[in-house]
């Protein structure tokens, strides 16, 4: 039980940032038509504004301490962050808490990169083959990771959690099993929590307000709606630089728990297309859905006594599941009718 | 179409071709081509940018796993040097063989499924086939460290007839000839021309025009009651077994396999070529090949050195300016190049370098609409059969 329960809840951090991977892919795919592959490099440029943000917020004064000496004999360098000497405490706490403080950096950064990729590149390819929607975004894929390369270097950059959040949580014990039976580290919490807030955030974004309205009944039928005096489009461009907001965030919070490098968001988006063909191409839900069942079960596949049943079966489960659901319900798990069925 | 004069052009290029491919060490000297390295590599990635050609620029069918073949052409290919022998011609039977299998299996199930879903579906198998290969399989693959022949396997021919010295490295040969340098580009250079016969052959028979006719209309096919199948497996069959070539050449010319072969980048690489040269056309993938792996080789030599003296006519800012900003686009950067380019190509010339050449014999006016068949198909993409 107590085994059972850890599973589930390791799988859930990786299948939260899939699913949230996911759901933007779908938003793009169910609004403009458009195969993103690209979406990955998205979730790596927003983890790399956090390493952006850290790495601003530590710029360092150097002084010398006159008193003190290296063991070199030459005086003790004292360095301390700008921020820490403008603002103090302040500024401490700035450093500790760089990654959610990153998230209102990322936010105008991924809204205005969404916007300038759609309005400069994808909107000519809408009526083009997917083939070629397919090739052309894998391409600025390529441009962007081999750009964040240059500046930022081909290593991973770990980026710390703050301080209060750093620990373990006593998981079991809150839901009255044994102490110390079912142990979560604090920040996945918080991914979970965020990650459901943006989940929720979305969906009530698309079923509560007009905008919303609007841009569900252009899924639905976008002609229609176009015949209706609405300005679509343009509302699908803001959609898209919605998506590439959520991408984005979802890499700002996953970076203390993968070090950010250049191709992070390669490895993320084949696993999210996988996690988009199994929900159902065009269904917001069912991608949601399977980012977690994905998740879950590429959790429970890493358990030691699972894979002395089925060696490997860890690093291919996701594949696996994807070959089954496609071949035995083609639409994916959600899939409405009449979206992509070839 | 009239056969009699088809014939003559294709018997025509087809000289033109071999001429070309064997003098290669001659006419790509002077831009710094022309060592047996790189050549070899031309040779090679041109076999499998010709083999995915024939699924993707005839059928249309966009699969982002071919590189799964090249990896278990290299591994078959190793496999059967430890076990048989150095000898270059039965590693190169076996790994066509089993990449062929192998892509039997795989092309089974992902073509139950068209467009965007067989391209993941190969993308799926490829990444199963890189992770099995990385962890489980370690006692086959050798894991992370590739799979190399050791002096201590047993090689059954070469200690029926050990002619050779059996101390050093062990390299491939073809009876008694060291497949290194030029022989091994030669080797590859003979493959690479049988490789692009058989296409070319393909692409002119029955066969490719069904492959064709997939592509246009697969909806129509059916209708008539026609079972398009067989036919697509057929050329996914035949797209693995020339990755497979091509990975046994891999481990002809350098033999050691490792799993990073397989990675899904490298598949991407190879729709890159095929895409840059041209689908569809019989050319573009081996000129798509070379100019990519032309790049990889030369650009991502350059340094700020060389740019420094390439750039040393403008004046002193200037300068400075140019050779930073091209910095980015050369040595570790030439990816960042490959990727501008790949962008450039798609927006602009979605037909490829081929599409480019048929316009520019176009504008000029001279032999605008009989030479111009071949790429014309390439400027229709797949619309990956509806």
């Amino acid at each position: 039980m107590d085994a059972i329960l850890l599973q589930i809840l390791n799988g859930l951090d990786k299948g939260a940032a899939y699913a949230l991977i996911a759901l933007g892919l779908t938003l793009i795919f169910g609004t403009l038509g458009v195969v993103n592959f690209a979406h990955g490099a998205l979730f790596m440029l927003g983890a790399f504004c956090a390493v952006a943000v850290h790495q601003f917020l530590t710029l360092e004064k150097i002084a010398l301490d006159p008193d003190k000496t290296t063991a070199w004999g030459s005086p003790l360098e004292i360095r301390t962050p700008y921020i820490e000497d403008w603002f103090g405490d302040f500024g401490a706490t700035l450093i500790d808490f760089s990654v959610p403080v990153s998230i209102l950096v990322a936010i105008p950064v991924m809204l205005i990169f969404g916007l300038a990729m759609e309005r400069g590149l994808v909107r000519f390819f809408y009526k083009r083959p997917h083939a070629e929607q397919i090739l052309v975004t894998f391409g600025l894929a390529i441009v962007m990771q081999e750009i964040i390369k240059q500046i930022f270097g081909a290593n991973p950059i770990p980026q710390p959690a703050p301080e209060d959040l750093r620990g373990m949580i006593d998981f079991g014990a809150m839901i009255g099993l044994d102490a110390g039976a079912v142990v979560y580290p604090w920040w996945r919490m918080v991914y979970l929590l965020f990650s459901g807030l943006m989940i929720g955030g979305v969906f009530a974004f698309l079923q509560y307000t007009t905008f919303g309205m609007v841009v569900r009944a252009g899924m639905a039928d976008r002609d229609t709606v176009g015949l209706l005096g609405i300005n679509i489009d343009r509302r699908f461009t803001v959609m898209f630089a919605l998506a590439a907001i959520v991408a984005g965030l979802a890499g700002v919070m996953y970076t203390p728990i993968l070090s950010p490098d250049y191709h992070m968001g390669m490895d993320f988006l084949v696993l999210s297309f996988v996690v988009v063909v199994v929900g159902g191409m065009g269904s917001l839900s069912g991608a949601v859905a399977a980012g977690f069942l994905l998740g879950i079960l590429q959790s429970f596949a890493s358990m030691n006594e699972v894979k002395a049943i089925f060696p490997g079966i860890d690093q291919i489960i996701i594949y696996l599941v994807a070959v089954v659901v496609l071949l035995v319900r083609p639409r994916g798990l959600m899939g409405r009718k009449g979206v992509m069925e070839t | 179409m009239n056969d009699m004069a088809s014939n003559t052009r294709d018997n025509l290029l087809m000289v033109v071709f071999t001429a070309a491919v064997l003098t290669m060490p001659i006419w790509l000297t002077p831009i710094g081509a022309g060592y047996p390295d790189l050549l070899q590599k031309f040779a090679i990635f041109g076999i499998f940018a010709v083999g995915f050609n024939i699924l993707f620029g005839l059928t249309g069918y966009l699969s982002f796993g071919h590189a799964a073949f090249l990896g278990v052409g290299s591994y078959t290919a190793v496999w059967t040097f430890k076990l048989l022998g150095m000898n270059a011609v039965p590693a190169v039977f076996m790994s066509i063989l089993f990449a062929g299998i192998f892509a039997a299996a795989i092309g089974y199930i992902s073509l139950r499924r068209a467009g965007i879903y067989f391209s993941i579906l190969t993308l799926a198998f490829a990444q199963m086939c890189y992770n099995l290969a990385y962890s489980v399989l370690t006692p086959i693959t050798n894991g992370e460290t590739g799979l190399r022949v050791l002096n201590s396997d047993p090689r059954i021919f070469d200690r029926m007839f050990p002619s050779q010295d059996t101390d050093g490295v062990l390299l491939a040969d073809f009876f008694g000839i060291e497949l290194t340098g030029y022989q091994g580009f030669y080797f590859c250079a003979v493959l690479l021309i049988i490789a692009f016969y058989v296409s070319l052959r393909i692409f002119r028979s029955p066969f490719g025009m069904m492959l064709k006719a997939v592509k246009s209309n697969q909806n129509r096919m059916n209708y008539t009651g026609l079972n398009t199948r067989p036919y697509t497996l057929a050329a996914f069959v035949i797209s693995g077994m020339y990755a497979g070539l091509a990975g046994a050449l891999l481990c002809v010319t350098d033999p050691l396999a490792g799993a990073e072969r397989m990675q899904w980048t490298a598949s991407g690489e190879v729709v890159l070529m095929t895409i840059l040269g041209g689908a569809g056309t019989l050319l573009g993938p081996i000129l798509g090949a070379a100019l990519i792996k032309y790049f990889e080789n030369i650009f991502s030599a350059f340094n700020e050195g060389t740019l420094q003296s390439f750039f040393s006519f403008l004046p002193e800012s200037l300068r400075e300016i140019t050779v930073s900003v091209s910095s980015l686009f050369v040595g570790e950067g030439w990816h960042l190049t490959l990727g501008v380019l790949f962008m450039l190509i798609v927006v602009f010339l979605p037909g490829g370098i081929m599409e480019g050449i048929r316009r520019l014999i176009a504008l000029f006016g001279k032999r605008g609409p009989g030479d111009g068949a071949e790429a014309k198909k390439a400027g229709a993409l797949p619309a990956a059969a509806e």
